[in-house]
């Protein structure tokens, strides 16, 4: 039965819960490396217990057995997802009547806490409905914004300079919050079969990064809308190549059409 | 002290079985074994009988709601449950929070003392060990265990030194130990 000396008199308050402070602190510090110490506060709770059993007194009122049993048949039958009044045996004696009225209550308090969820998940409900017809109705803006940008049926009409001849030319529009591009091309050559352009995004440093591709139509025009991109990447410039129809990691080709932001 | 054999299960580790598998009867076998002692106890430390039943109340729900943390292997359900319903009577006079979990509580005491007359024996070693204390010593380890006074708290109330008060509930603990033990 040996603790360490040192903590005897420490371990004996603790074990009785009134060893505070510093000294508690140190303690406990040991006990988490000390079986033997720890062998000997259990004992000692032990010791203490003995001066609980010691105790003499009256005996608790009857009613204080009815509300324990009460309470516990309450936890037990709101634990039970289905429940069955069986009709009581002949062991089951009065608690078949007990359990009955116990079983009857808990149902109604459990008919309560459902129709307060109900009506709580209707609020939820509507609150969610009326922020959807919200979002739909921001959507078809933007739907009309985008329409003539994007629309196949959209007349592109590229206004430039009378004196020289037609450029090819792209403008990109990026929101690098969002990781969001939308790059319309007009007056692009023609390409051979298999070839498409690709598109860079060329960032402040650090290789190109590939940001689509797109296949001129008959009039020279395309677009390329929201290709996957890496969040937040910052655009010093956009550049395009000449590559293979699906497209490369990395450039194959001298760019062939340059520009930086406005 | 050699732990008896046992060819049997003691009554409380059936019971508390029992009670894991949500047996109410088991409950209600344990609570009539074992409330005058929670009671008794709760009582001595509040003085008050309503606030005396509240903490017989918890400490049986406890039970029911977590009969896990009762370690059978380290014997007396009924020492576990009176040191239980000491500590949750100090933490209500003292109006806080309770200080430990009841499954850190480990209790050892041998025999079990699962029945009344073994319960009676042992208590009246206990009295007769504190009634041949010495005064100072008995007051020191009863302020400690039924007004959880702490030894600073019981020197300043009594103008002895910190040292003195803690060898006397030394001192009186082992006093106790060796009277049940013979």
């Amino acid at each position: 039965m040996s603790g360490h000396e040192q903590f005897g008199e420490d371990l004996t308050l603790y074990a009785l819960n009134v060893l505070d402070g510093e000294d508690r602190a140190k303690l406990e510090q040991h006990l988490a490396s000390c079986a033997d110490c720890r062998l000997e506060l259990e004992q000692l709770r032990g010791d203490g217990a003995l001066l609980a059993l010691s105790t003499s007194g009256p005996k608790p009122p009857a009613r204080a057995r009815a509300r324990l049993l009460d309470a516990i048949a309450k936890e037990s039958a709101a634990q039970k997802t289905s429940m069955s009044l069986a009709s009581p045996t002949k062991t089951a004696r009065s608690w078949g009547g007990l359990l009955g009225w116990v079983a009857a209550a808990a149902m109604v308090v459990l008919a309560v806490l459902l129709w307060n969820e109900n009506a709580a998940l209707k609020q939820s409900l509507a609150a969610m409905s009326d922020e959807t017809a919200q979002a739909t109705r921001e959507l078809e803006d933007l739907r009309k914004i985008a329409a003539p940008i994007l629309s196949p049926q959209a007349q592109r009409i590229t206004v430039v300079s009378l004196k020289t001849p037609a450029q090819p030319q792209g403008k990109a529009f990026y929101l690098r919050n969002r990781s969001s591009l939308v790059f319309v091309a007009s007056n692009m050559p023609q390409l051979p079969p298999h070839k498409a352009y690709e598109l860079w995004l060329v960032p402040p440093q650090g290789a190109p990064i590939a940001a689509g591709v797109f296949k001129p139509d008959a009039r020279g025009s395309g677009t390329i809308v929201n290709p996957p991109l890496p969040s937040g990447v910052e655009a010093k410039a956009f550049a395009i190549t000449v590559e293979d129809e699906a497209g490369v990691p990395h450039a194959t080709t001298p760019i062939i059409m340059m520009g930086a932001g406005e | 002290m050699s732990r008896p054999e046992r060819q049997t299960i003691s009554p409380d580790l059936a019971a508390v079985t029992a009670v894991k598998s949500g047996d109410q009867r088991a409950m209600a076998e344990l609570y009539d074994r074992y409330s005058s002692v929670v009671y008794a106890v709760a009582l001595r430390v509040l003085g008050d009988t309503m606030a005396a039943e509240d903490v017989l109340q918890e400490v049986f729900l406890q039970l029911w709601r977590n009969p896990g943390a009762f370690d059978a292997a380290r014997g007396s359900l009924g020492a576990w449950l009176a040191v239980i319903s000491r500590n949750r009577a100090i933490d209500a006079l003292r109006k806080r929070k309770p200080e430990t979990d009841i499954e850190d509580v480990i209790v050892s005491v041998e025999p079990d003392l699962a029945s009344e007359a073994d319960r009676s024996r042992a208590a009246e070693k206990v009295r007769g060990a504190l009634g041949a204390m010495p005064p100072a010593q008995r007051s020191a380890l009863e302020m400690a265990y039924f007004q959880g006074l702490s030894h600073s708290e019981i020197a300043s109330k009594t103008g002895e030194p910190l040292g003195t008060i803690k060898t006397r509930i030394r001192a009186g603990l082992m006093t106790l130990r060796k009277a049940f033990q013979t």
